[in-house]
């Protein structure tokens, strides 16, 4: 299935799946928007494209480059109004055939991880899933002695982690055009949007004629959630099994009140019923990036550290002197959770009072 | 009434990992255990048996070893099972993999294929869409309950802040998550008898209408450039302080220096 070196020329450009539901973007889009932009400058072609698919889409289209993209591919019809994969990946897959990108973003939510690996199986490529980190370099990333000049250069060179975050391996796609990737939201930095900026809109429709491949959707049941995400927060409080039950995080929550941030927490604090799964950060919930991340009673499980290690500051309080978060937290105190919370709760509103006044 | 359900044996990653000395991954020293999506995949399928007789067939990939998942879940109420073994199918990844499976289902009959949402070894969750896209199948994914209405299966599938009840013809492809169902336990007389079971044996020249180039390491498309342990952030400070007022004063002092507050 190896592309031809002709074949692979012919594909230009940077291509970002926008993600919408219900008719509004998700977050995601605008993250992979800011990454394709910064990719697109290390590429030959500089132009980033993003491809709007849904029904009565087509006024997104300004949103979309305000955060970066210069082109607007959009394909709108009424098969597309809820997502489901084949009516999908058959758009897709069809921008993909026709508009020949080098490099396909698509995010790793609950729809990019199903519509990227049936488009990459669709248009004959390779996928590389739930990447952290991407930048565009040479394959193999030293070149073989004596094999210099087959060393290839503007790859699109993929990182992520595996084993439960335990290792990381970066993955390239040399001989297969688009380059394909699942991006892990939360991960990939949005840029400043451009207010009034435009993008170039094209319309385009394949043409959808349902077959056995189209499910129905008998009933579209949402969760009622009045919390804001956590992925936005800029301050998280978040608590472990330690907090000892549901009631203590009252703690949690004054203090992430006093700071302005929100309350988050660790698995453990999920699979006892304590809080819901939205709140749950980690390898098996959110990746999150706040500026300060104050982890409360967590012990610090890899896969715990996985979603929250990119926080700029991260404080730790724990009892017990070895728990694994004091590896990566860049102040760490033992101590008891339930003297030392309330306390600095109180402090923290003195303190800002006082650069108040 | 016919499911096959493809299943992985996987390192148990819970038990910690274990490396070489060359900074690869010592498979042969971690547990080797049924995937847990796809054991919940397996459990949905016994539950189709239980209710209408269905019968199902595991199929999975691997070295010889891999048997040993195949024999567990016939131990748990499984009828055949197919192992897919060969060396040239070695290195693949989930396009490789998707087309061999695809490969072995094409001799196979079938209402229904369920698979697990993900391993936890790669977490990729590519292989299920992947198969059903090369057969030309339906696919639902991140199935929370299946249901079966005469030649339609009902399916509730979860998505990040809502869920969907689908309905689909059969044939068709079910990814399965983990929180589906609490899978059975092995029976004594199950695991009795799944020690003497035959286990179907598959190599390449068993795969129907798969290219050479689309098998294993070389009809790969992904290339692995670099593999290492993850490098980690570094230890900051970490401090015992004598009194909780203390250790206020210290957080509060870094918090400030930091411009937090």
């Amino acid at each position: 299935m190896k592309m031809t070196p002709e074949q692979i020329a012919q594909y230009k450009g940077v291509f970002v799946f926008a993600q919408q539901v219900d008719n509004k973007v998700s977050t995601i889009a605008y993250e992979l928007l800011g990454k394709a932009k910064e990719l697109a400058e290390s590429l030959e072609t500089k132009e980033v494209t993003a491809v709007l698919i849904g029904s009565d889409v087509k006024s997104l289209a300004d949103s979309l480059a305000e955060y970066g993209a210069d082109k607007v591919i959009v394909v709108d019809d009424p098969e597309l109004k809820e997502y489901r994969t084949e009516p999908y990946a058959h758009a897709l897959s069809s921008v993909i055939n026709e508009f020949k990108p080098e490099i396909v973003l698509v995010g790793a939510t609950a729809i990019g991880r199903d519509l990227g690996p049936t488009v990459s199986a669709r248009v004959e490529t390779g996928l590389t899933a739930d990447c952290t980190v991407l930048n565009i370099g040479d394959f193999p990333l030293v070149p073989v002695p004596g094999k210099e000049d087959e060393q290839l250069h503007g790859q699109l060179l993929m990182t992520r982690p595996a084993f439960g975050g335990n290792t990381i391996a970066t993955i390239a796609c040399p001989d297969n055009r688009p380059q394909m990737a699942t991006v892990r939201p939360g991960v990939m930095q949005k840029i400043t949007p451009v207010k009034g900026a435009k993008a170039e809109v094209i319309e385009f429709n394949p043409g959808f004629t349902p077959n056995d491949r189209y499910v129905t959707i008998k009933e579209v049941v949402k969760a009622v959630s009045d919390v804001k995400d956590i992925m936005d927060a800029k301050i998280l409080v978040s608590g472990g099994r330690g907090v000892g039950s549901p009631e203590n995080f009252k703690i949690l929550e004054d203090l992430a009140e006093a700071l302005g941030g929100q309350v988050s927490c660790s698995r453990a604090v999920v699979d006892a019923g304590w809080k819901p799964k939205d709140m749950q950060v980690g390898q098996t919930g959110k990746t999150v990036r706040p500026n300060l991340y104050v982890a409360v009673g967590i012990s610090g499980a890899i896969q715990h550290v996985a979603g929250m290690e990119e926080a700029d500051v991260i404080v730790a309080i724990n009892k017990d002197e070895d728990a694994p978060i004091f590896d990566v937290a860049d102040y760490g105190v033992v101590g008891d959770l339930n003297k030392i919370v309330p306390k600095l709760t109180e402090e923290i509103k003195a303190a800002k009072a006082a650069k108040l006044a | 009434m016919k499911v096959v359900v493809c299943i992985k044996q996987v390192p148990d990653t819970k038990g910690g990992v274990k490396f070489n000395p060359d900074g690869t991954l010592d498979r042969g020293a971690m547990l080797a255990i049924m995937n847990p999506d796809d054991k919940a995949g397996l459990e949905a399928a016994l539950r189709l048996k239980d209710q209408y007789g269905a019968e199902v067939t595991v199929l999975t990939m691997g070295l010889p070893k891999a048997t040993d998942v195949l024999r567990e879940a016939m131990a748990m109420g499984a009828d055949k099972g197919v192992l897919i073994t060969d060396r040239v199918l070695g290195g693949a990844d989930t396009w490789a993999t998707s087309t061999t499976i695809a490969g072995a289902l094409r001799n196979m009959e079938y209402d229904l294929i369920i698979t697990g949402r993900q391993a936890i070894d790669g977490d990729t969750a590519q292989v299920g869409p992947q198969i059903a896209e090369h057969l030309g199948l339906p696919v639902i994914s991140y199935a929370q309950e299946i249901k079966i209405d005469g030649d339609k299966v009902i399916v509730k599938r979860q998505y990040d802040d809502r869920y969907h009840m689908l309905e689909s013809k059969m044939p068709c492809l079910i990814t399965a998550l983990s929180e589906l169902n609490e899978p059975r336990y092995m029976t004594p007389g199950g695991i009795f008898d799944a020690c003497a079971a035959e286990i179907t044996t598959w190599g390449r020249a068993d795969l129907k209408d798969v290219d050479d180039g689309n098998l294993g390491l070389n009809g790969s498309p992904t290339k692995i450039a670099k593999a290492s342990d993850k490098v980690r952030k570094g230890a900051g400070e970490k401090v015992t302080p004598e009194s909780p007022e203390e250790a206020v004063a210290y957080i509060v002092g870094k918090l400030d220096e930091k411009h937090i507050i």
